[in-house]
């Protein structure tokens, strides 16, 4: 029988990906993005596997929040995208240094 | 070896793969792709584990919004996305490094170890039986009960999501006829039909 063990390995080799993923398309905003959001879905099989395994419904709860900020954070981060493209003309991660901060 | 288990090796190692496939394809295009296989297969597992409603969310929000978002914008950029490849063998030493350190802690998940005893006292909301309510009307009954008013706040972040990437992407372009409803409520008679009077078999100038 597969136990809770093993869905905790699935996701923490998906959310290693999405770290690997940051690191190794560090100029890439889009890859980037697509990154995070494989660290969500691995945070998001945590958390129901926790939530089947102890018999508690809140953990599937709290993934349903997850995935409305994940959705929201991919909009966002999408338009802010566009809108930069459209000024700049370029989505490379070392262009963005309009306010030289 | 039972078909859950089968199944659950399956997608676990497809969800893995494709998610590696994601972070390495050179293409974004395949790389927004593997992105649908990963979460599809997240959903096989989500499954399996018996979150139906879940699973169902994540094809529905996942693979038909999010994912479609990221492939119109990827055709929508006109960008050389070869030249993000140039540098990117120099970071792959620290990436991995950085991957397996986190891989290693991760994996203690393997030790010995069980929920506490005092864990099934501790339930906020303990998951009916199957047998006599089914996952998505035990979460509907949570949702709209306990948890009403972050569910609402959730709808409020949608809602100002929405807004925001309007807002963002908006562009108001010059030299296009728009309606302008106030010009035209004020319109009467007297300012936009001119009488004239024509002189027979000569015309109008």
């Amino acid at each position: 029988m597969i136990g809770l063990e093993h869905y905790l390995a699935v996701a923490a080799a998906l959310f290693v990906t999405g770290v690997f993923g940051i690191f190794l398309n560090r100029k890439n905003i889009i890859v980037i993005l697509m990154s995070i959001e494989l660290m969500l879905l691995a945070v998001n099989i945590n958390l129901v596997a926790f939530s089947v395994h102890l018999g508690d419904l809140v953990g599937q709860v709290f993934t349903l929040f997850v995935l409305t900020v994940a959705a929201a954070e991919a909009a966002i981060g999408l338009a802010i995208l566009v809108c930069f493209f459209r000024n700049r003309g370029s989505i490379a991660v070392y262009d963005v240094n309009l306010m030289k901060g | 070896m039972g078909i859950a288990t089968l199944a659950f090796y399956f997608f676990g190692i497809l969800a893995v793969g494709s998610g590696l496939f994601v972070v390495v394809a050179r293409n974004p295009v395949h790389a927004v792709l593997w992105l649908i296989l990963a979460f599809l297969s997240s959903a096989g597992l989500f499954i399996l584990l018996g979150a139906e409603f879940v699973a169902m969310l994540l094809v529905i929000v996942y693979v038909g919004a999010v994912a479609v978002l990221f492939l119109f914008v990827v055709m929508m950029l006109d960008v050389n996305f070869a030249e993000f490849r140039a540098g990117m063998a120099k970071f792959v030493p620290v990436g991995l490094l950085i991957g397996l350190v986190l891989l290693m802690l991760l994996g203690l998940v393997f030790g010995e170890w069980s929920p506490s005893a005092v864990a099934p006292s501790l339930r906020q909301a303990e998951a009916p039986d199957v047998e006599t309510m089914q996952n998505t009307p035990a979460l509907g009954n949570l949702i709209y009960t306990k948890y009403v008013y972050l569910f609402q706040a959730a709808g409020l972040i949608l809602l100002v999501a929405m807004i925001g990437a309007i807002i963002l992407t908006h562009r108001r372009r010059e030299g296009i006829k728009r309606q302008d409803i106030v010009a035209q409520m004020q319109r009467d008679p007297a300012n936009s039909i001119e009488l004239k009077d024509v002189a027979s078999g000569r015309g109008l100038q």
